[in-house]
């Protein structure tokens, strides 16, 4: 099971940084949820993590080896990322995205083989798109886009999974199936998944660990009931929320309230 | 599960038809690539029966003795005439069809033909200096000029778009664009002091196989046939190109090598293709989206299947420039346009879907 190790890591995007000073690194078998408003880096976090852009300080160890010296198909075989939006061409059938994952496996001049084959269609049954096969991408909805991108991240066989914003384009039947499914990968298969998530409810209910990101650095990062409060959520956010636990489990749930009714309980 | 597994071979089963499909098409395009060529030998100035053209052919390339069935002044038609000019017309069309489906994928742009990076340009530049040379014939510094002319343009612009370890898309195409233009203004200025010789440079820059001969095909072959090779060795890398540069350099592929080892490979073909018979316009552009609609965006069937239309067709356009009002000879540029425009908006109109 490979492990990413991040030291000192500092991003930036041209003379801007970004990130600065970031220091965690992932646990097979943890689901690890990134948070954090808009604007905090939580999708150049992840884009450092897949090792498309370069830290400018510190560094990112794969497997005990800086990032960077590794080849590119070794870190692709070890480490998928699944974007937020992602140009994929209209013409491709869903089966031929789902078996570009395989790429890191093959050689130039290797056709997939029938094993290959085999795991991009395990793929897209774990995701609920192998029904969509031999459909173009430009007859999917959203939804259906992002499911087939998890499914080529899937066919890849990296063992630690990388996702922006899994979640923002879907309903929130299959925002939950979509998360059950990246928790089982967790539990059953031993997989580290990372994911930057919007919604704090979810990332509560499904992170064994939360990195809460604030102005480009960790604010805070622990189990869902030290980092889902609402004075760290006043602090990054800037709103006051009520925090619950689940009447099921027990875990932080957050609460808005409209602006005046804030106003009056002050 | 039994229902399950079902479901599992039957989209097997249908993902392995399609490449069956695929290699029953590029065995198709062959046998009507051979017809094509067969045809076009027999006709011209003086019309050879197919039957007899397949008979030379095939006693020749058997080393079979029907000589004495033919006459002479046939063999020197067929072989000194004929056949180079159709090689190489051949060989043409297929180095700017795959160089200009090489290019539509990798910079993301249904527009993109191998001219792009300013190849054409540079070339016709190199060209009509080596028109202007002052000397006896011409004729061995037309071509040499022109292909250094290109791969110069290229090198320049290739140069220019490089910021760093990375050259991006959009600096490439728009430094391609810029350098051409600036290029074809001196080569207007040129040919606006070219005084009789303004004939044959146009002819040339429209293009024409009329100065082929074994000597050039046996020129500019290995140069077409290492860069398709080599375009091809990298289908896939061209697929995942077509996704974003992000998701390609995600999936294991070396965005920046791919790249250079693309435009390298489809320029040294392309400045190849054009050096000997000029800058024939739209093979490039409309043979590899007419493959792309008929048999989809995958380049491990795109690449081969452009080449052997990109043959044929550019074959055959040269038969009707030679034949359609002979003795004259229209220029071949003009023929492509006149049959691929036409043809290619008839396919656009026909397919509503999206085509790139």
């Amino acid at each position: 099971m490979s492990k990413l190790v991040l030291s000192n890591a500092g991003f930036k995007y041209g003379n801007k940084a970004v990130l600065s000073a970031i220091s965690f690194e992932t646990t097979p078998g943890e689901f690890l949820g990134i948070i954090g408003p808009n604007g905090s880096g939580k999708s150049t976090l992840l884009k450092g993590m897949a090792n498309l852009l370069r830290a400018h300080t510190g560094c990112i160890m794969l497997d005990g080896e800086k990032i960077g010296n590794h080849s590119l198909s070794f870190i692709a075989q070890n480490i998928a990322f699944v974007p937020q939006y992602a140009v994929l061409p209209d013409l491709f059938t869903v089966m031929d995205i789902v078996l570009m994952g395989r790429t890191p496996h093959l050689g130039l001049l290797r056709f997939e083989s029938s094993q290959d084959i085999g795991i991009a269609i395990k793929a897209m049954e774990a995701t609920h798109t192998a029904y969509l096969a031999n459909k173009r991408i430009n007859e999917l909805s959203g939804g259906e886009r992002q499911r087939v991108l998890i499914a080529r991240a899937l066919a890849q066989e990296a063992t630690i999974l990388l996702l922006d914003e899994p979640t923002s384009n879907l309903d929130i039947n299959f925002q939950a199936e979509v998360l059950n499914f990246l928790i089982k990968l967790c539990r059953d298969e031993n997989m580290t998944v990372v994911a930057a998530l919007h919604d704090l409810n979810l990332a509560s209910q499904y992170c064994n660990q939360i990195i809460m990101l604030k102005e480009g650095s960790i604010y805070k990062q622990g189990k869902p009931e030290e980092v889902i409060v609402s004075p760290s959520i006043k602090e990054t956010f800037g709103i006051n929320v009520h925090v619950y636990p689940h009447p099921v489990n027990g875990l932080p749930v957050m609460l808005v309230t409209p602006a005046d009714i804030n106003d009056t309980s002050k | 599960m039994a229902d399950k597994e079902d479901t599992l071979t039957s989209k097997y089963i249908m993902y392995r038809r399609r490449w069956i499909r695929a290699a029953i098409a590029i065995g198709i395009a062959v046998f009507v690539l051979i017809v094509v060529i067969a045809w076009s030998s027999a006709i011209g100035s003086t019309d050879i029966p197919v039957s007899d053209v397949f008979n030379i052919f095939f006693s020749k390339l058997f080393a079979l003795n029907p000589g004495n069935i033919y006459p002479l002044s046939m063999y020197t038609v067929l072989f000194d005439i004929r056949l180079p000019r159709i090689l190489m017309a051949g060989l043409v069309g297929a180095a700017l069809a795959v160089a200009g489906a090489a290019y539509q994928g990798m910079f993301h742009n249904p527009l993109a033909d191998p001219y792009l990076t300013g190849v054409s340009q540079g070339a016709a530049l190199g060209a009509v200096i080596g028109f202007l040379i002052p000397v006896a014939i011409p004729y061995i510094y037309i071509p040499l000029l022109a292909f250094i002319g290109a791969i110069l343009c290229v090198m320049t612009v290739f140069f220019i778009a490089r910021t760093g370890k990375v050259v991006p898309i959009t600096t490439l195409i728009l430094g391609g664009v810029a350098v051409g233009a600036f290029l074809s203004s001196i080569t207007s200025y040129l040919i606006t002091v070219s005084g009789n010789k303004v004939h044959n440079i146009l002819f040339w820059l429209l293009g024409t196989f009329s100065m082929a001969d074994w000597g050039s095909v046996a020129i500019i072959a290995p140069y077409i046939a290492g860069g398709i090779i080599v375009i091809m060795v990298f289908a896939r890398p061209l697929n995942i190109m077509q996704l974003d540069e992000e998701q390609a350099q995600q999936l294991g592929i070396n965005v920046e090598r791919v790249k250079l080892v693309i435009l390298l490979a489809a320029t040294i073909s392309t400045a190849a293709a054009v050096c000997f018979c000029g800058t024939i316009g739209f093979v490039g552009i409309i043979v590899p989206h007419a493959i792309r609609i008929i048999f989809g965006p995958d380049y491990r069937l795109l690449l081969p299947m452009s080449m052997l239309t990109g043959a044929g067709f550019l074959i055959l356009a040269d038969t009707a420039s030679r034949t359609l009002l002979s003795p004259t000879e229209i220029p071949v540029g003009v023929i492509t346009a006149l049959i691929g425009a036409p043809f290619f908006l008839y396919i656009l109109k026909k397919r509503k879907q999206a085509i790139f």
